[in-house]
């Protein structure tokens, strides 16, 4: 695959790394100290279409590519995970499923609004009982008698929760059909029924929100059925797959910043008359910490590309979430090692770095989840 | 009404600076960044377009990887980029400098209503030569270190920050102005800008367009023509670190009256 980036990926870059050192980076401390979501931040990005990135202008995006908001969260995470994970989950996990399954009525509805940044999107899959087993899903979706839904049931951890306007969740509509029985809809905060609740309090990406999703007889208009009844499980799928993307990049991130961190600290700490950089050791960990990360960067555009070719890329996304999520968690705790006692403080950022890291293995599948699917690709049963 | 907003390619001096021989910067070897004074000029006018619909046209002086720079402004949101880029143009000092970008500006052509900009001065030479000289070859009426900027109709009313507090100037247009850091706070590119940037008009003005302009003299262009010579070039030697004395009991402001009277400061 070709990696020869064009020149608008290139000048995105650029931008993305300008706004990250001078907008992101001074508040990424702050924000995991105080558990504090960065609005802020989400309206400067909105003002300059990061919230739209890959989407037509005819709907309010930017008009780019896959690979140019896969680098995007990835020049995010580099200095700040909580501010990579807002963009992924509000770009592949709402606006995305509307756009690739949504009428033209729906698009129009709610896409200007989201890939403008005017509203935060965010996804309800996952309930207390039904995490990696998504199919267990217990909320149910009832018709009333003018053919709108009725959502009963909740949904736990769900990023961008208490400050989203617009979720895509996913219900049951036929108990009896299993898989086949989960429908897609978009629902608004405003909608009666509807409401969140607490916030989590996390080990990583604490500035981040995220929290419960409770329907309470919440109505849900007929229109906002997405794509056809009982077919939500493969639009969950479908989704997740592009999701993918985003985490890989975001886990990409924090691997390469956590790099770009020990060789700057490295270089300056002087231990025994000699700069740490000087030890073998600390030569030899950086190395392979860059080799990792590299290998992850390959995997994550090319998963990318992929998508955007409009080919099959669900083992591709899940390769590249499997390893630059594990490269992150590693790369990141050698940081901390070569740091020593100042990488275990609050002072230096690769404490944060590893602790956002580990969630990349976590959430949107986990790792077992992306090996159940590249060992079903390869037909191993 | 527009704007031809007229910016720098410099060498990052946040990096590390190289040195030719011959005392000229080795610029091949350096980052490059759009001179900082020079993007306030550009957001400035950017501003009036966001306010007045007004086109904005950038114009550099450069070699041809200034071209990268000019497609940059177009990303920030400037309609139609302009690249003098000549061999007969290189080397040439602020004087001949601004000769070449007078022809090209006028080339592009100066309406009544119409503003040209310029950063105050670039961080390679910092001369703040350019943008003045600019304006006296084009005959504009020419306002340096703007710190604010009001236009109203045909209008112009600058705030201007000198070393010693502020003055305010009304001009008309046509008008040059030269722009300070404290003007406004650039934007970035913005998404939709880039994706925009590669199909907006960037134009090349090279020594065949610009040769028969009244204002360009053959013999005052480039490194020939161009009447400033270096000399010297060298690193200035680092200062010691200063003294420092805590306190402010007497004894500690006799010693202080003391070592500055030994300096004949006092």
């Amino acid at each position: 695959m070709d990696f020869h980036l064009t020149n608008e990926q290139l000048m995105l870059r650029k931008m993305y790394r300008e706004f990250a050192e001078n907008e992101v980076k001074p508040l990424a401390e702050e924000i995991d100290e105080e558990e504090r979501f960065p609005m802020e931040t989400v309206e400067k990005m909105a003002k300059l279409g990061m919230m739209g990135i890959y989407f037509p202008k005819e709907y309010g995006g930017a008009g780019g590519d896959v690979l140019s908001y896969a680098m995007c969260v990835e020049e995010l995470a580099k200095v700040c995970g909580t501010t990579a994970v807002i963009v992924s989950a509000h770009t592949s996990l709402c606006c995305a499923p509307i756009f690739e399954n949504g009428t033209e009525e729906q698009k129009r509805k709610y896409l200007p609004d989201l890939l403008s940044g005017r509203k935060i999107g965010a996804f309800g899959l996952t309930e207390p009982n039904a995490g990696t087993d998504a199919s267990g899903q217990q909320t149910l979706a009832v018709k009333n008698e003018n053919g709108d839904y009725v959502l009963n049931g909740s949904k736990c951890f769900i990023t961008n929760g208490n400050v989203a306007d617009t979720f895509v969740v996913f219900a049951m509509t036929d108990k009896s059909k299993g898989n086949h029985g989960i429908s897609a809809f978009i629902v608004e905060k405003s909608f009666p029924g509807f409401s969140t609740g607490k916030h989590e309090k996390k080990m990583g990406i604490r500035g981040s929100s995220t929290c419960d999703l409770i329907f309470e007889d919440c109505i849900v208009p007929k229109e906002n059925l997405l794509g056809k009844e009982g077919k939500g499980f493969k639009i969950a799928m479908q989704t997740l797959d592009g999701g993918r993307i985003g985490i890989a990049a975001q886990a990409l991130g924090l691997g390469e910043g956590a790099v770009n961190e020990a060789v700057k600290y490295t270089q300056e700490r002087v231990q025994f008359g000699r700069r740490l950089s000087q030890f073998q050791n600390t030569q030899f960990q950086l190395a392979d910490m860059h080799c990792r990360m590299q290998a992850a960067q390959y995997l994550v555009y090319a998963a990318a590309c992929k998508k955007q070719l409009h080919e099959d890329y669900s083992m591709d996304a899940s390769m590249a979430k499997l390893f630059a999520a594990e490269a992150a968690s590693d790369v990141t705790r050698r940081a901390v090692q070569l740091f020593g006692g100042y990488g275990y403080t609050r002072e230096y950022p690769v404490e944060r770095m590893m602790r956002d890291a580990k969630i990349t293995e976590i959430y949107e599948g986990t790792s077992e989840v992306q090996r159940m699917v590249i060992s079903s690709h390869l037909g191993v049963k | 009404m527009k704007i031809i907003v007229s910016i720098k390619q410099v060498p990052d001096t946040s990096g590390k600076v190289a040195v030719n021989p011959d005392g000229t910067l080795n610029r091949a070897s350096m980052q490059t960044i759009t001179n900082p004074d020079d993007m306030n000029a550009l957001e400035a006018a950017l501003k009036m377009k966001d306010a007045t619909g007004c086109k904005v046209v950038v114009v550099t002086m450069g070699p041809p990887p200034a071209a990268g720079m000019l497609r940059e402004a177009l990303a920030m949101g400037a309609d139609e980029a302009v690249l003098v880029s000549a061999r007969e143009f290189g080397g040439s000092d602020t004087y001949a400098t601004s000769q070449v970008l007078a022809a090209a500006i006028s080339t592009i052509g100066v309406e009544d209503d119409d503003i040209v900009m310029c950063g105050r001065q670039a961080i390679d030479g910092d001369t703040a030569q350019v943008g003045p000289q600019i304006a006296e070859k084009l005959n504009l009426p020419q306002i340096t270190y703007a710190a604010d900027i009001q236009v109203d109709g045909k209008s112009v009313t600058v705030k201007r920050m000198l070393e010693d507090g502020y003055m305010t100037i009304k001009t008309q247009t046509p008008c040059l102005i030269t722009c300070i850091k404290e003007l406004n706070e650039p934007r970035y590119m913005s998404v939709g800008g880039v994706f925009e940037a590669y199909s907006k008009p960037l134009a090349t003005f090279n020594y065949e367009t610009l040769k028969d302009h009244p204002l360009i003299d053959a013999t005052t262009i480039g490194l020939k023509g161009s009447p400033t010579n270096i000399f010297k070039s060298f690193t200035p030697p680092q200062k010691g670190a200063g003294m420092m004395l805590e306190g402010a009991d007497k004894d500690t402001c006799e010693k202080l009256a003391g070592i500055l009277a030994k300096k004949h400061i006092i």
